[in-house]
């Protein structure tokens, strides 16, 4: 094997300055052992210079029976750096809520450091873990030693993108479903759609267990699971008042004041909730968090749509289904069934419909949500807009004919 | 008997997540009724029956060696029976279930600069970001360069001050945009400013026509035949130079070291707590690639963050705060200055122009 060549790399060196953790310290660590992430460094300290990347347009390659999963990579110097000629990227996908056994993790590095540059994102920001750099001949022994060992690829292209969730009922008071459990029987119900794309464009499912959407799941995802619940909130008068009247919190200003609805009184002593007033947004919760808790009827709204810029702007995800039960399924149960039959429905008319790379939301809003509605048999209910049309240019599909009215 | 070729193994999907969660955990799932944070990287969370878990979250820069993820591996298995979790900003947190174990975790993480604890609460926590020019072949800047720079920066913000309400800050290295970039109170977004520069000579051997021309948010391509060869052409007053032609044809780059640069965007926000969730809107169009250390981007964020502090209600985010006081208000404390760039004018324009006379004078 090639000894890993020492590049002079001033400019990346000043990014090692700083109370920050360094990303340059990472790549050098590699770089002192892997020929792979020293010529990466220094087509990465060239990039600095002249203020441009050096990395080729894509290219095709992949898994055999995968359709995805690997991002092809090319080094656009490949002269100048020929160890990353070839940097292919691996997505792995990671267990729900980004938990690890350091047993687990040290297999996923020891895999990694005999077939790659030795270099990771924790994690992608679909959620995937990334193995950064490596070459073509190589990415069928990491497949085979990945799924030997129990763990396999990512998404990527027209697919079902891997899905992926909050700390949920691991460690949060506020999980009002089972997101790690939700998430993992997608990934194992989808696999298909996972790995061999059948879409016109790419689907991001992403599980949040609560309004305050720790996963950013209503700005980056084609299906938005946010859990709520729907009945009274819990209040502690007892630890209202020793937590927070008696420590002097502003419980007014602080809480009631900002509540949208201002469904929220406070008499200085007792804390009165308008509950069919209350829209879930987990402020008062947030803030009086060992006194008020969420309701005990929970389950989950679906908002769909959401996604960047790219191409016909950004949308955010847009409510489809208000209220949603998703009890865990216990052994020998259909799993949520409600919900993966709405998902079929919605996949079935848009990998109909779709134009090429249309997401979801664009078609949405290319033929409108009335006729997405009517094609996925869901009602409309007003629960799915802010405000009725202001515009009168109603498509009437019906109308009479001159000859009904004589009968 | 004839050796058999191993059974290659496909479509497992990832291990199930029991197997990575601590006891504490799997005999808590579901039940845990409270927390507290305790400082900016220390918390800890009671469930039903007693049990107290405590986690301390650490910076990560995201991208790890392996060699570091064996280190922090190793300061789990000491402190942590072997169990550990990555958040959804790239942080790591070690999950402590023996109090005891906390201090002697600390002054572990403490002993090893690299190590920087913090990231909850009312602060700034890491900043969500994409490739850069380590890795992706359509990016105007580097994204770890700039994030590291501006962490650099307010780092007292993820460690030890604390703010009004959170500030998210994300980085997308393009218009691609992947990460939330786009609902964050502070967004950096790399931008191209000068359109494609076409390769006649290789276009019909790498792109599809059709797929070009539909690529185009504007319509700004048309097919071209250009000396004999099947090609496109840009129409340039139409094209905003968001680079998917480039996306789907390899054909027509955008990178230009010499235009490229950075804009920074304001008062988005994911949570729907108090207000509903929100884009970023644009602050400043552009500002000049400057590596290896931004001080332009890292200067305009600070001031952006300065603002915030002096005039944010508690509780209150970035988004809420200039909606509160009103966008021209915003433009005059941070000292930006407003021009056509920051009027919209792509579909739904209209309905971002001011309808009424609620001004302040």
């Amino acid at each position: 094997m090639a000894e890993p060549k020492k590049y002079d790399t001033p400019l990346l060196d000043e990014l090692e300055k700083g109370a920050f953790p360094s990303f340059v310290t990472e790549i050098k660590r590699m770089a002192d052992r892997k020929p792979m992430a020293a010529d990466l460094l220094g087509q990465l300290e060239n990039s600095y210079r002249d203020k441009i990347g050096y990395w080729k347009h894509g290219g095709l390659v992949g898994v055999m029976g995968y359709g995805g999963g690997v991002i092809g990579r090319y080094s656009a110097k490949n002269e100048e750096y020929p160890e990353v000629s070839h940097f292919h990227t691996i997505r792995v996908n990671q267990p729900s809520g980004w938990f690890y056994s350091t047993e687990k993790l040290r297999l996923l590095c020891d895999i990694w450091d005999r077939h790659g540059s030795g270099l990771t994102n924790m994690h992608g920001s679909t959620g995937d873990i990334v193995f950064l750099g490596t070459r073509t001949e190589e990415l069928e022994p990491v497949f085979s030693e990945l799924t030997e060992n129990g763990f396999d690829l990512g998404g990527s292209g027209s697919c079902m993108r891997t899905p992926s969730c909050c700390v949920g009922p691991g460690r949060c008071e506020w999980a009002l479903y089972d997101t790690l459990a939700l998430t993992y029987q997608l990934t194992m119900d989808f696999q298909d759609e996972m790995h061999r794309p059948p879409f016109p464009y790419k689907f991001k499912f992403k599980m949040a267990g609560c309004p305050n959407d720790c996963v950013a799941s209503i700005a980056r995802a084609d299906m938005s699971i946010i859990g709520t619940w729907r009945d009274e909130i819990k209040i502690d008068a007892a630890k209202l008042k020793s937590e927070y009247i008696d420590k002097g919190v502003d419980i007014q200003s602080d809480v009631c004041d900002m509540c949208p609805t201002g469904c929220m009184k406070f008499d200085g002593e007792t804390l009165d909730i308008d509950n069919s007033n209350c829209t879930k947004c987990m402020h008062c919760i947030n803030v009086l968090h060992h006194a008020l808790r969420p309701g005990d009827d929970r389950g989950a709204c679906i908002l769909v749509g959401s996604k960047a810029p790219i191409v016909e702007g950004a949308l955010l995800s847009s409510v489809i289904v208000p209220f949603i039960k998703l009890e865990t399924p216990k052994e020998g149960e259909d799993a949520y069934p409600e919900l993966m039959d709405l998902v079929e429905r919605m996949w079935d008319f848009w990998g109909e419909n779709g134009k090429n790379r249309e997401r979801i939301g664009e078609m949405i809003q290319r033929i409108g949500l009335g006729n997405f509605l009517e094609e996925i048999e869901v009602d409309p209910i007003p629960e799915m807009i802010v405000h009725p049309r202001t515009n009168p240019y109603i498509f009437f599909e019906e109308y009479y004919e001159d000859d009904d009215e004589d009968e | 008997m004839a050796d058999e070729p191993a059974k290659r193994i496909t479509d497992i999907g990832p291990p199930h997540y029991e197997q990575m969660l601590p006891p504490i955990v799997k005999e808590n799932l579901g039940k845990w009724v409270d927390h507290e944070i305790v400082t900016p990287g220390i918390m800890y969370h009671v469930s039903e029956s007693g049990a107290k878990l405590h986690t301390v979250r650490v910076a990560s820069p995201r991208i790890l060696s392996v060699d570091r993820i064996r280190d922090i591996c190793d300061l789990a298995d000491k402190h942590c029976e072997g169990y550990l979790r990555f958040t959804s900003r790239n942080n790591v947190e070690f999950l402590v279930s023996d109090e005891s174990k906390l201090q002697p975790l600390i002054d572990d993480l403490n002993k090893d600069p690299f190590f920087v604890i913090g990231g909850m609460g009312n602060g700034i926590s890491n900043i969500v970001h994409t490739q850069g020019w380590v890795h992706c072949h359509s990016s105007a800047t580097d994204a770890s360069g700039i994030v590291k720079c501006v962490m650099d920066d307010v780092h007292e913000y993820f460690s030890e001050k604390r703010l009004p309400g959170k500030i998210r800050i994300a980085l997308a290295c393009c218009l691609n945009m992947c990460g939330a970039v786009h609902c964050s109170d502070i967004a950096i977004l790399g931008v191209h400013r000068r359109p494609p520069r076409i390769d006649d000579a290789s276009l019909s051997k790498l792109c599809e026509v059709p797929t070009t021309v539909a690529s185009c948010p504007t319509g700004a391509i048309r097919p071209a035949t250009v000396d004999g060869k099947e090609s496109v052409e840009v129409d340039e007053d139409a094209c905003m130079f968001c680079a998917n032609c480039y996306t789907v044809c390899p054909s027509m780059p955008l990178n230009d070291p010499l235009n490229d640069g950075i804009s920074i965007w304001v008062g988005g926000k994911v949570s729907n707590a108090r207000t509903e969730p929100k884009f970023s809107k644009l602050a400043i169009p552009f500002i000049p690639n400057n590596p290896p250390r931004w001080p332009e981007v890292t200067q305009a964020v600070r001031k952006i963050i300065d603002v915030y502090i002096a005039h944010a209600k508690k509780y209150e985010r970035l988004g809420e705060m200039i909606e509160r006081i009103g966008w021209p208000k915003f433009f005059e404390l941070t000292d930006i200055e407003f021009t056509k760039y920051h009027i919209d004018d792509f579909k739904h324009a209209g309905t971002t122009y001011k309808t009424s006379t609620h001004l302040r004078y």
